[in-house]
Parts: C-alpha cells; sequence; structure tokens
C-alpha cells in the first residue's frame, strides 16, 4: 500500500526522535509501519485508541495484570526485554488459574534509541504474543529526551478469563500441602547479570524466559479443582521471596528441603563466585505451586510430561507456623532460615 | 560442581557431626570464635550450628569488613561524592553501610552523588581513566585479602602518573584485631569470654600464610585453626579445634592446606609493604580503636592518598547508644541479647555494625538462624 509519508522510516540507520513521541505524522508512520504491523490483529488494524473486546462467557471472571519491564541490558542471553514484556504479564494473568487473552502496551523510548534495535524488540515481543495465544490489542508511545530513560521501557497490561468457581491465590497454603516448583532456578538472573558492563564473563546460560499459560493450562486439567492452591512466578527476589509472600498471604510456615531444589551446575557456579544466593536470582520462567498433598504426584507427573516442567521437583511442604517462617535443611543436613531478601542482593566482598 | 560438591556432602557432615559430638567431653563447653564473616556466613547459610552438640558454641568475630567500617569513615567517602563532586568507587556491600544523618553510599547516590559500585580495584582505575576531567576515588575497604589488589592498581596509577585518581585507605589488618579482641582495653567496660580458640580466615591466610598467627597462639595459647569456606572445612576445623583443646594445645593448624601456606603469598605481601604502612591507630566499628591495626599509604603514593588530596579530617561517630556490636563482636553477648535486635535494628534498617552485611553476625543469625530463639509448631 502507497503512503501520503514523505519519507521511508530509515530502519538501518535511523534513529529515535521526540517526533515519533508527538503523535504527529511521524509517531502515526512508527505505529502503523512497525507496531501494527508487528502485532496486527482486527483490533489494531481498526487504529481506535482503545480496543473493544468480547464479554467472557458467563460465570467467568475478569484477571487483569500489569507490570512495567525495565532491565538493563535490554538483549540478554535467551532473550530481551521484549519478549520478557509479554511473559511477565501473560504470566502473572496464568498464576491466578486465568486464560491470557489480550495485551495492551505502552512503550516509553529514549530519544537516541536505534529503531532497529526497537524493531527487534517489537518483533520478539510479537513472537512471544503468537507463542502465549494472546493479542496485542493497543498501546501507546511516548518519546522521552535523551538521558531521561534508559532506552526503552514497556509496560504490558494483561486481561484474561479466570472459569466460574476457581479459586487460585497466594492466601489459599495450608498446612500438609506440598511446594513444588516448575525446573531449574536463577538462569534469567544470572545470564542477564553476565551482560552487565564491568561484570561481563563467559557463559552458556541463558534466560529461562517463557509464558507459562500452556504449562498451567496442562496441570489445572491433571488434577480436580482446589487441588492447586497457589500459583507464583518468581520473578526479581527469585524462589525465596515468593515463597515468604505465599507464607505471609497464607499465614503459614513452610519447609524447604535444599537438596530438592533443582538448579543447573552452570547458575551454581555463577552465583558463588559473585557471591550470591541463587535462591534470591530472578527467574522469569519457572513458576511454584502449592497443591494438596494427595494430588502432588499427579501434578507432578503433568507438570514433568510439559516441556516447561520437565525439571519440576516437590521442594518443600506446608506447615503450621504462625511466625510465617521459611526455613530449609540444607543439604548438610542443617537448618536455616530462607528470609525475605534485604534491599537488592549485593556481592559480598570476599 | 566438582570441587564444590565434595565439601557439601550431607554424609560427610553427619559423619564429623558424629565425630565432635564423640569427642567433645560432655564435662565442659567450648567457645570457638570464628573471626572471618565469610565463616559467619558459611555457618549461618549450611546450618552448620545446628549440627553441633550443644556444649560447642561458635562465636562470630569482626571479621567482616563491612561491619567494622566506622561511621566516621562513611561519612567520609560520602562528603567526598557530594561535597567535592568526586566519582566514588567502591564494593557492593559498602553501600549500605549506615552513615551519620541518616545516609549510606546508596542514600548518597539518590541524592545525587556519583558513586559507583565495582566489582575490582582494577574496575576504578578504569572509571578514572575514563574521565580524565573528574576526580575519581577508590574507598578501599576490606582486610588483607582485598588489600593487594588495591596495591597493585595504585602501582598502576603511579606507573601512568594518572592525575585524577586516588584512594581513602580503609584497609585493615587480621592479626591485629584478634589480638585486640583478647587483649583489649574496653575488655573491663564488656567483659569478656573464654574464647577456647579460632578458626582462622581463609582467603586473608592464602595472602599472609599461616605463620602471622603463631606469635599469637603461642601468647594468647590458643589455638587457631585456618579453614576454608566450604560447611564440610568449618566442621573439620571444629573437630580440629576440640582435639586440640582435649590435647590442651596451643598450635597453628591448616585445615585449608590446598589453599594456605605457612609463607602465604610473597608478591602479594610484596605488593603491600611497597606501596601501604602501618596506621598508628584505626577506628573499628563496634571495636573502637584499634593500634596497628590499618593500613595508610606510603608517602611515595601521597598523591593518590584521598585524605591528603581532599584534606580530609577524620570525625569519629558514636553508634547508637543501645547498640551491643562491641559485646557481640567480643562474644560476650549474642544477637538476641541486644534489645534492638530484630525491631530497631534489622537488615534493612541497621542501627550497628552487625546487622549491616550479611556477614555480620546479626544479619547472619537475622536472616538464617533466629528461628533457634523462637519455637516452631510443626506440622
Amino acid at each position: 500500500m502507497k503512503t501520503d509519508y514523505q519519507r521511508p522510516i530509515d530502519w538501518r540507520q535511523g534513529r529515535v526522535d521526540l517526533n515519533h513521541g508527538a503523535g504527529g505524522r511521524a509517531a502515526a508512520q512508527l505505529v502503523d509501519e512497525l507496531f501494527a504491523r508487528a502485532f496486527d490483529n482486527e483490533w489494531l488494524r481498526q487504529g481506535d485508541d482503545g480496543a473493544a473486546l468480547p464479554a467472557p462467557p458467563p460465570g467467568h471472571r475478569l484477571v487483569m495484570a500489569t507490570d512495567g519491564h525495565v532491565i538493563s541490558p535490554l538483549f540478554f542471553p535467551g532473550g530481551d526485554i521484549g519478549g520478557l514484556a509479554v511473559h511477565g504479564t501473560v504470566n502473572d494473568v496464568a498464576m491466578l488459574g486465568a486464560t491470557p487473552l489480550y495485551l495492551a502496551a505502552s512503550f516509553i523510548l529514549e530519544e537516541g534509541f536505534a529503531l532497529a534495535e526497537l524493531k527487534t524488540i517489537v518483533e520478539s515481543m510479537a513472537a512471544a504474543a503468537r507463542e502465549a495465544g494472546v493479542a496485542i490489542v493497543t498501546g501507546d508511545t511516548k518519546v522521552v529526551e535523551r538521558g531521561k530513560g534508559d532506552g526503552v521501557f514497556i509496560t504490558t497490561t494483561g486481561v484474561g478469563a479466570l472459569p466460574p468457581g476457581r479459586a487460585i491465590g497466594g492466601a489459599n497454603a495450608r498446612p500438609g500441602d506440598v511446594v513444588l516448583l516448575s525446573g531449574t532456578i536463577g538462569e534469567h538472573g544470572v545470564a542477564v547479570l553476565s551482560q552487565r558492563e564491568s561484570l561481563e564473563f563467559e557463559t552458556r546460560i541463558v534466560s529461562d524466559t517463557a509464558a507459562l499459560n500452556g504449562l498451567v493450562a496442562a496441570m489445572l486439567a491433571a488434577v480436580p479443582e482446589g487441588a492447586v492452591r497457589t500459583l507464583r512466578d518468581p520473578t526479581r527476589g527469585g524462589v525465596a521471596t515468593t515463597l515468604n509472600e505465599i507464607a505471609r498471604q497464607s499465614g503459614v510456615g513452610l519447609h524447604l528441603d535444599e537438596a530438592a531444589i533443582p538448579m543447573q551446575a552452570q547458575v551454581a557456579a555463577a552465583c558463588e563466585l559473585l557471591g550470591l544466593d541463587p535462591l534470591y536470582v530472578a527467574n522469569e520462567g519457572k513458576l511454584l505451586a502449592v497443591a494438596a498433598s494427595e494430588h502432588a504426584e499427579a501434578l507432578l507427573a503433568a507438570m514433568r510430561a510439559h516441556p516447561r516442567g520437565r525439571d519440576a521437583a516437590i521442594i518443600g511442604r506446608v506447615v503450621a507456623d504462625e511466625r510465617r517462617f521459611v526455613q530449609m535443611t540444607t543439604r548438610l543436613g542443617g537448618r536455616r532460615i530462607v528470609d525475605w531478601l534485604s534491599g537488592e542482593q549485593l556481592p559480598r566482598i570476599c | 560442581m566438582k570441587y564444590v560438591d565434595e565439601f557439601r556432602d550431607g554424609d560427610t557432615a553427619r559423619h564429623l557431626a558424629e565425630r565432635i559430638a564423640a569427642e567433645a567431653d560432655p564435662a565442659r563447653r567450648y567457645a570457638f570464635m570464628e573471626f572471618c564473616g565469610g565463616h559467619t556466613h558459611a555457618i549461618a547459610r549450611y546450618g552448620v550450628a545446628s549440627l553441633l552438640p550443644a556444649n560447642v558454641r561458635m562465636i562470630h568475630g569482626p571479621g567482616c569488613p563491612v561491619c567494622v567500617l566506622p561511621i566516621g569513615r562513611v561519612d567520609q567517602a560520602i562528603a567526598l561524592a557530594l561535597q567535592h563532586g568526586a566519582i566514588v568507587c567502591t564494593y557492593g556491600d559498602t553501600m549500605r553501610v549506615p552513615a551519620s544523618g541518616g545516609l549510606s553510599l546508596l542514600k548518597a547516590k539518590a541524592r545525587g552523588g556519583d558513586i559507583r559500585m565495582v566489582y575490582s580495584a582494577a574496575d576504578a582505575l578504569k572509571v578514572a581513566r575514563q574521565n580524565p576531567a573528574r576526580e575519581v576515588v577508590f574507598f578501599a575497604i576490606g582486610f588483607e585479602t582485598t588489600t593487594p589488589p588495591t596495591a597493585l592498581v595504585l602501582r598502576q596509577a603511579a606507573a601512568e602518573d594518572l592525575a585524577n585518581f586516588s584512594v581513602l585507605c580503609c584497609h585493615v589488618l587480621t592479626p591485629a584485631a584478634i589480638t585486640h579482641v583478647l587483649n583489649s582495653p574496653e575488655v573491663a567496660q564488656w567483659g569478656t569470654v573464654p574464647l577456647d580458640g579460632f578458626v582462622g580466615p581463609a582467603h586473608v591466610s592464602i595472602v599472609i600464610g599461616s605463620a602471622p598467627y603463631e606469635p599469637f597462639a603461642a601468647a594468647y595459647r590458643k589455638p587457631v585453626v585456618i579453614a576454608g569456606f566450604e560447611p564440610l572445612d568449618m566442621m573439620q576445623a571444629i573437630l580440629m579445634l576440640v582435639r586440640q583443646v582435649n590435647d590442651g594445645r596451643a598450635e597453628v593448624e591448616n585445615e585449608f592446606v590446598r589453599a594456605v601456606g605457612r609463607e602465604g603469598n610473597a608478591a602479594a605481601i610484596a605488593a603491600m609493604a611497597e606501596v601501604f604502612e602501618h596506621r598508628e591507630s584505626f577506628e573499628w566499628r563496634g571495636l573502637g580503636t584499634v593500634p596497628d591495626s590499618a593500613l595508610r599509604l606510603r608517602p611515595a603514593y601521597a598523591r593518590f592518598d584521598a585524605e591528603q588530596r581532599f584534606s580530609l579530617t577524620y570525625q569519629p561517630v558514636p553508634d547508637h547508644k543501645r547498640c551491643e556490636c562491641g559485646a557481640i563482636l567480643r562474644g560476650v553477648k549474642t544477637p538476641s541479647d541486644c534489645s534492638l535486635f530484630g525491631t530497631v535494628c534489622t537488615p534493612d534498617n541497621p542501627m550497628g555494625s552487625c546487622m549491616v552485611s550479611s556477614e555480620g553476625a546479626c544479619a547472619a543469625h537475622y536472616a538464617y538462624g533466629r528461628f533457634k530463639d523462637i519455637p516452631v509448631v510443626a506440622a
């Protein structure tokens, strides 16, 4: 289709400038030639500022989640901010047991950012959304002056549908339940760290960033309604922080078995080198589940049968503890608390 | 993980725990101080203390370089960033140490100070090369482990005649601190506990060797066993200490023979000696002023000494008056004896030195061990 734009966008050498966020012709051109083309669907094709979406079937509830994505570097082994922005929000919706359906995406771009990199990020988002079976139906673009951003910030908001009678949440864990983990921990955090300026190290560790709605659907299909009490993806703050959140919400304690927690040897080695505890390192493609103990083995089998849950394991159990402590039997046979993270995990000096 | 899993094997740990329990005389109590924060961290993280019999007690000593950094020194670093406009580079852990006026380097950064976390002294030098128009100061802290890299960086800066680089030197010395714990003028104030022996530091000993502990062991009749950071290293060292106590020996033994020799690393020691000299005295957070316990730059390197370059004067700042860090670092009190512990003073809002770094006695107890203070109802 021939357009009335004055010049084609220079995808090789071009850079984001303030016009791209000014709402004029340049902005429209960027939306048409990049976002609408990559995310193409019936709602975006209408070109309106919002999307009119079909209501879910009677009895279903809507689930909504939003997440701002700020990451340095924007590209890391195994992914980039685009895919991450889709996975993060899809997973937040899926962790309530809902089927993710639609996403809205808001981009804050920094003046001077390379259009070629933006195109890569947007195409990565589009691919991630297709794979997860969600449509990016509306969005927004703003440009901030050079020095006032970090290349690209992306906020995604997701909407999903929750079937009647389903109640999955952080407050539902009960003493006697078991804690399951869908796979090896720490890959995302270590992959990102390995690319940080001043910390670059050789590694084959790639981020685990992935949408988990398929895995969740397989899990929920394998056990009766109500058997899965809690689902949560252990992103920032890692497994330790997420388990503390669940303990606090449910008013219970958790006992973990360190030897049962799956971890790649390379992740363990990198954490050792950097003085980090892998329990606090971020994941982007793993989930923790609390489930009724009588259905734990069936759930574990369903997880292991799914590609995103191949290394799933039962890592602990829920206990009555009004102090809401997460405790762990170490590989050595000792006992310790697995506490909340205080601030950011900083490397130790020696 | 080859060469790591071997030192975390549960069966071996159980066997060592049984040996310690069998050989520890039930009629007496054993109190051992692990001087080094890395050991404190390892004990807490792997739950080593829960494997020891009740009459073998570990006391967390003052060996965390972040914990013993006094408020006045952090104030100096903050002043360099906020008042002198310098780029201040330092190790990650140091960023959170509380300073005066509710500040820390992390908070000073939020107020506009150009404060950068680096992973090595060499990274600080790189920042100086990249910013020739700015003053760049490396806030150098740590024991003998982190001192040689600072010395090498200073040598390099001198070789390049780098005009915009300097070091705020807060390097401290291990043997002086151990001696001070046993022999300090504050003993009368805080009292003391009988210490039956020391677990000697791992990384520090790689640099200085085992020999510097020999006069100390002889003079104070205290056994020292140098140990690696792995939990089985710790347990083996504790067994060796129990045996020395039972035998009435006070020797320097080396459990960490795979890395530590008697003489240490000659090149590292030479680099330190070329660049640094002893300070007459240095204030340690929680321990007070300790003579001959720290280093400063030699006159030949005076132009790289941030204290001289920016005419800094040292202003000591007292800790919170209810803070028990001084007593805790000597093993006289435990973290839960302190009225601030876990209420006013937490890892998110540390008041005293022991709560600052994850290697600190209070922070380690808070993060890993406080379940022992509170009964837990089983499922």
